[in-house]
């Protein structure tokens, strides 16, 4: 009744991103920009870059939603920031298959603070939410102005 | 000794759950508090073993057959447009159109009705609290034959502005006014006959989406004056995948077929085809015979409780909740409408729809979260979603009083 069986997928530093998020608000100078939308629940979330030598520099984002989908682009941001591209795409896939299975083979400092959202694999409806932003940012890479919705 | 004659037994809520096999389901690990029901309601045991009952004794394919199993699984098929009949008071069978669903039912009217009977230029007009259902055929009728889409606005409190719909027909050349009979989200229930008259006092006809309102009164298409009334059997406790689409006979002699095949016809030749009579000529294939055996089944089962008890019980229970809920510190209800029924959308402070529902899924409680399939209300409304909890028959006091304490654990939760 006090929802402490939810901890798995709300851990404190979830609530924490998710109430608070620190890296949210446009950036100032923009290369690529690219929006993701869930059209199931309304959550949307619009991913910013710019490159230096290469790798992405800095990212902001602007989202609405869930606790989940906020936390997830906070989080985004601090693992994926100074990466180059190709790596960022690494990341994005080791991403997707810790939050569908809960576990990763991958042992690093980027996936480790990923890991408070791997509790969303007990939670198929909510798998998106934590995607969204991440099919954001890959879309920016790519040079699209649209995450395709799966 | 006098006899003393018999009272209708009252409004059992326990004996009714009994009747639904699926309510005594544990969901991970707790007891299953279904408040989801206006996406689609819980089926008792008599509809289950209507359809399973067919499929084991008595089922052949319909209207084709010269043999015994053929003509008792047309007569049970059939006895269901007579019991639809009756339950929307339609004076005839013969306007009892089955469709898949009320999605099905609106587009046969926006391609037979709109492409067949409506003239370049005139309008359909709805409303902006219509379910996604009763805004895309008209979109598409729009686009494909240059019919004009007017939105009648509502007001703050969640109710049909009449001043504004009055001004829009006033305007003329409305051909169809197109309006739901009680919002998915707010619950709102349309005045229905003083929307008929007036949507005839110009000219126009009128159809009324009864996918949620059917559910909760007792409906009566002649009373209210409507032209097309539709709705799903899936939200009437019956199955999915059969619809009814109910419209005058008169309107209906004059569409043409929606979808051609077997069963809509008369006589096929390569040079020409002609049309059964109604409603045959709407229902072109074989047709969903074991679901309307089962929403026949949940009809029956309605009537055996009878729509006063079951208004009377779910009236009781949105008062109660509407009580609970407006108790809860930045839980705020969604629609104010003077007379609803037990749909309740809210919103909370510092907690998105979809983290509300997922806690409250942890303790078996089912609502729905997101936009309802109602964005345009949504958007109206200024906002990206809600939560949303939705009562039957079989909903009890309990629940609601359940919700409630788990909403206030939720506000914590995220505080």
């Amino acid at each position: 009744m006090n929802f402490e069986d939810v901890r798995d997928l709300y851990q404190d530093v979830i609530l924490r991103h998710g109430r608070t998020p620190l890296h949210m608000g446009r950036l100032p100078h923009v290369d690529a920009e690219a929006s993701g939308d869930n059209p199931m629940c309304g959550d949307r979330c619009r991913v910013q870059i710019r490159y230096e030598n290469g790798a992405v520099r800095d990212i902001g984002f602007e989202a609405r939603g869930c606790a989940i989908s906020m936390a997830s682009a906070d989080l985004m941001v601090e693992a994926a920031t100074g990466r180059a591209p190709a790596d960022i795409r690494d990341l994005a896939q080791d991403f997707f298959a810790l939050v569908k299975t809960g576990e990763t083979a991958r042992a690093d400092s980027a996936i480790e603070s990923l890991k408070p959202l791997s509790g969303v694999s007990e939670y198929p409806s909510r798998i998106k939410c934590a995607t969204l932003p991440w099919a954001a940012l890959l879309a920016a890479l790519d040079g699209e102005t649209e995450a395709s919705s799966e | 000794m006098n006899q003393i004659s018999p009272i209708a037994a009252p409004f059992d809520v326990e004996r009714i759950r009994a009747d639904f096999p699926i309510l005594s389901q544990t969901v991970r690990g707790k007891k299953l508090v279904f408040l989801d029901s206006a996406a689609s309601a819980q089926k008792p045991r008599a509809v289950i073993d209507a359809m399973s009952g067919a499929m084991e004794t008595q089922y052949a394919n319909v209207h084709r057959g010269l043999h015994w199993m053929s003509e008792r699984t047309t007569d049970a098929y059939e006895s269901v447009r007579d019991q639809v009949a009756a339950l929307l008071r339609a004076p005839s069978r013969d306007e009892i159109v089955f469709t898949r669903n009320t999605t099905e039912a609106i587009n046969l009217v926006a391609h037979s009705f709109g492409r067949g009977i409506m003239r370049h230029g005139q309008c359909v007009v709805i409303s902006e609290m219509e379910h996604h259902s009763n805004i895309v055929p008209w979109q598409m009728l729009r686009d494909a034959h240059g019919i004009v889409l007017r939105i009648a606005p509502i007001t703050d409190a969640g109710e049909l502005d009449f001043a504004a719909l009055e001004a829009i027909l006033a305007e003329g050349n409305v051909g169809l006014v197109a309006i739901t009979h009680m919002s998915n989200v707010l619950g709102s229930y349309t005045p229905a006959a003083r929307v008929a008259a007036l949507a005839h006092q110009y000219g126009a006809k009128i159809l009324f989406d009864g996918s949620q309102a059917v559910v909760h009164r007792a409906v009566d298409v002649q009373s209210i004056g409507a032209d097309f009334y539709v709705f799903t059997g899936h939200k009437l406790y019956g199955p999915t995948g059969i619809g009814v689409l109910w419209a005058r006979r008169d309107i209906l002699e004059e569409m043409p077929p929606f979808l051609g095949g077997g069963d809509m016809i008369s006589s096929v030749t390569f040079e020409k085809s002609t049309w059964a009579r109604v409603p045959h000529k709407f229902e072109a294939g074989t047709p969903a015979i074991l679901e309307a055996i089962g929403l026949g089944a949940a009809i029956s089962y309605i009537n055996a409780i009878g729509y006063d008890a079951i208004a009377a019980h779910e009236q009781s229970l949105t008062d109660h909740a509407l009580s609970r809920l407006s108790a809860i510190d930045g839980l705020n209800i969604i629609g104010r409408a003077q007379d609803r029924g037990g749909v309740i959308s809210f919103t909370m402070e510092g907690a998105h729809a979809h983290d509300i529902a997922t806690l409250l899924d942890r303790n078996g409680i089912a609502v729905r979260a997101g936009h309802h399939c109602a964005e345009p209300l949504m958007h109206r409304l200024g906002l990206d979603s809600t939560a949303r909890a939705s009562f039957a028959l079989y909903t009890t006091h309990a629940e609601i009083d359940f919700l409630a304490e788990s909403l206030e654990r939720v506000r914590t939760f995220f505080q």
